[in-house]
């Protein structure tokens, strides 16, 4: 009632001026994943025969199963490590002067702006049989014979973990930066250790940034075609190789597109379980 | 007795705080390094350290044309899907900015949906749509589908600027009798232009270095430079590729210190 006609509102745009990427969405996105989710509702590579055939042989084939279970494992894992070591720097970041501050923001964005092809070239040279990590160990005698790092699960989680690293620590830092740092001085004149207030306060008053770097490493690790099948080599398939060996290679289109709907579906499931935790939190942390 | 033992117990925190993080930095910026110190080896090998330094393989990408195509048409493509997301994103931004109705904020979801899903089903999907409807891959594919993925990061920067514009301005502006097309270019304009420049570098970014949309929506002719890369490294580990990064991560070095002067990209990722 109050409000004044939309015509004469001069602080806000018509929704008129979302329109053009409304419609380019609608046909080159959403149009895309529906006909996406059509063909893997048919039995037939020609998509004339309805049917869950495709799910069926997927969610009845081990191999199938195996290989969505290792991917979200390793998204897991990866997440786990992102967030072990970008919590630090989130915390150093809050500690040091405005200098040391831009320095460490800098060497954060410098690898999410640099290719991922380069990123991943970068792990193949220092996990090789004659990378770093071998020669090191073999100068200081602690091996004989290099070690296989490189097509390991530990070589794709090290990997995946320092390509999406930026996409942990950004939403911590910016966490970090909203709690009131009396709240962390009050804390410890009231007697409680350094270790007991991060535990119960700094960690809990986190928790949106937490969960916001959770949800985008997690999306970004399993999807990370380039880093999982360099570092991972031929002996590890992981979803996005799957898919794209049945699609491109094997052209087996409605498996493909049964693949890739299961695959968005698990995204999805990941996704919005953060996303509720995080608005959980939010009424937790928001003080 | 009490107070010791509270300031070793401050210590130990901030002592194992400070090395998970300074070893965490290591590991973010060791691996570009080590791709530079490897690009000026003058052996045939990625060994490291290299058994010697040299220029050569420099030299040998001044000649590797299959390279100078491929970064040619990611260029062109990604300048495109940069320009066509600029106009499309901050057109977007504008109206559900400041809008709290609820198709605004599905929109606005619905723009951001091609951050999260997989890259690689969104081309596979795309690829299955342009063969039904009969459009051939070509650069016209490719520009689109990294317009879709690329057009978030406009939208996102752009609705940030937006949001820290005061209204107040606008409503002196229409109450001193400045027409809306007026006031937009003279003041809000300026004032959100380092936020589009912002989204913009991030989109031309991604694009520039986008796989898996490319992998399905180029046609035999096109060859992308991360595609041209990647399947490089397969194949052999050439230390060509190794100078080909340090040409690429001397070149980010350089537009993030650009970009950071310009826009002050640092604070803008995490505010």
């Amino acid at each position: 009632m109050g409000a004044a006609p939309a015509s004469r509102d001069v602080t806000s745009y018509g929704m008129g001026l979302a329109a053009p990427l409304a419609l380019f969405f609608l046909v080159f996105f959403v149009a895309p994943l529906l006909q996406l989710f059509w063909l893997s509702l048919h039995n037939d590579t020609a998509g004339l025969q309805w049917g869950l055939g495709q799910y069926l042989h997927f969610l009845t084939d081990p191999f199938s199963l195996g290989v969505l279970g290792s991917t979200l494992l390793l998204g897991a894992e990866v997440t786990a490590v992102c967030l072990v070591l970008g919590f630090p720097i989130a915390w150093l970041y809050q500690r040091v002067g405005p200098r040391l501050q831009t320095i460490i923001i800098l060497i954060v964005l410098l690898p999410l702006l640099t290719s991922v092809v380069v990123r991943t070239f970068a792990w193949i040279v220092i996990l090789g049989r004659q990378g770093i990590i071998n020669a090191t160990l073999q100068w200081l005698g602690v091996i004989d014979t290099p070690l296989k790092l490189l097509y390991t699960q530990f070589g794709v989680v090290i990997a995946l973990a320092q390509v999406q690293m930026p996409l942990m620590t950004l939403p911590l830092i910016t966490a970090l930066g909203r709690i009131d740092p009396n709240l962390d001085d009050a804390s410890c004149s009231l007697g409680a250790g350094s270790w007991r207030t991060f535990f119960r306060i700094v960690l809990p008053l986190s928790l949106p940034g937490v969960i916001a770097g959770c949800t985008l490493t997690y999306a970004a690790a399993i999807t990370a075609f380039i880093t999982q099948s360099l570092v991972g080599g031929g002996q590890m398939l992981f979803m996005p190789m799957y898919l794209y060996q049945q699609a491109s290679t094997l052209q087996n289109w409605p498996f493909a597109a049964a693949i890739s709907i299961i695959f968005l579906l698990a995204v999805l499931a990941v996704v919005s379980v953060f996303t509720t935790l995080g608005r959980m939190s939010r009424g937790y942390g928001g003080a | 007795m009490r107070g010791r033992r509270r300031t070793l117990e401050a210590l130990s925190f901030e002592l194992v705080m400070t090395v998970i993080a300074v070893i965490a930095l290591v590991i973010i910026i060791a691996p570009s390094l080590v791709v530079l110190i490897v690009s000026f080896t003058s052996g045939f090998s990625l060994r490291f350290p290299p058994p010697g330094y040299s220029l050569r393989w420099y030299a040998e990408l001044w000649n590797a044309w299959q390279l100078h195509f491929a970064a040619k048409n990611s260029l062109i493509v990604a300048l495109w899907a940069t320009g066509l997301s600029v106009v499309l994103g901050v057109a977007a931004a504008l109206a559900i900015s400041r809008s709290r109705t609820l198709s605004a904020r599905l929109l606005d979801s619905l723009f951001m949906s091609p951050l999260v899903l997989p890259a690689l089903a969104f081309g596979l999907a795309a690829l299955m749509l342009f063969s039904l409807i009969g459009l051939p891959v070509s650069p016209l594919t490719l520009v689109i589908g990294h317009t879709v993925v690329c057009v978030p990061y406009v939208v996102r920067n752009t609705v940030a600027a937006l949001a820290q514009l005061e209204p107040t301005l606008l409503e002196s502006s229409a109450v001193l009798g400045a027409s809306r097309l007026y006031t937009f270019r003279r003041i809000v304009l300026p004032l959100i232009r380092p936020g589009i420049i912002a989204g913009a570098f991030i989109a031309f970014m991604s694009s520039f270095d986008n796989v898996p949309v490319s992998l399905f929506l180029r046609d035999a002719a096109t060859d992308m430079l991360p595609i041209r890369m990647w399947q490089d490294l397969e194949g052999k580990l050439d230390v060509t590729i190794a100078a080909l990064s340090g040409v690429l991560i001397i070149a980010t070095v350089a537009l993030v210190a650009i970009m950071e002067r310009v826009t002050g990209l640092s604070r803008r990722l995490t505010n």
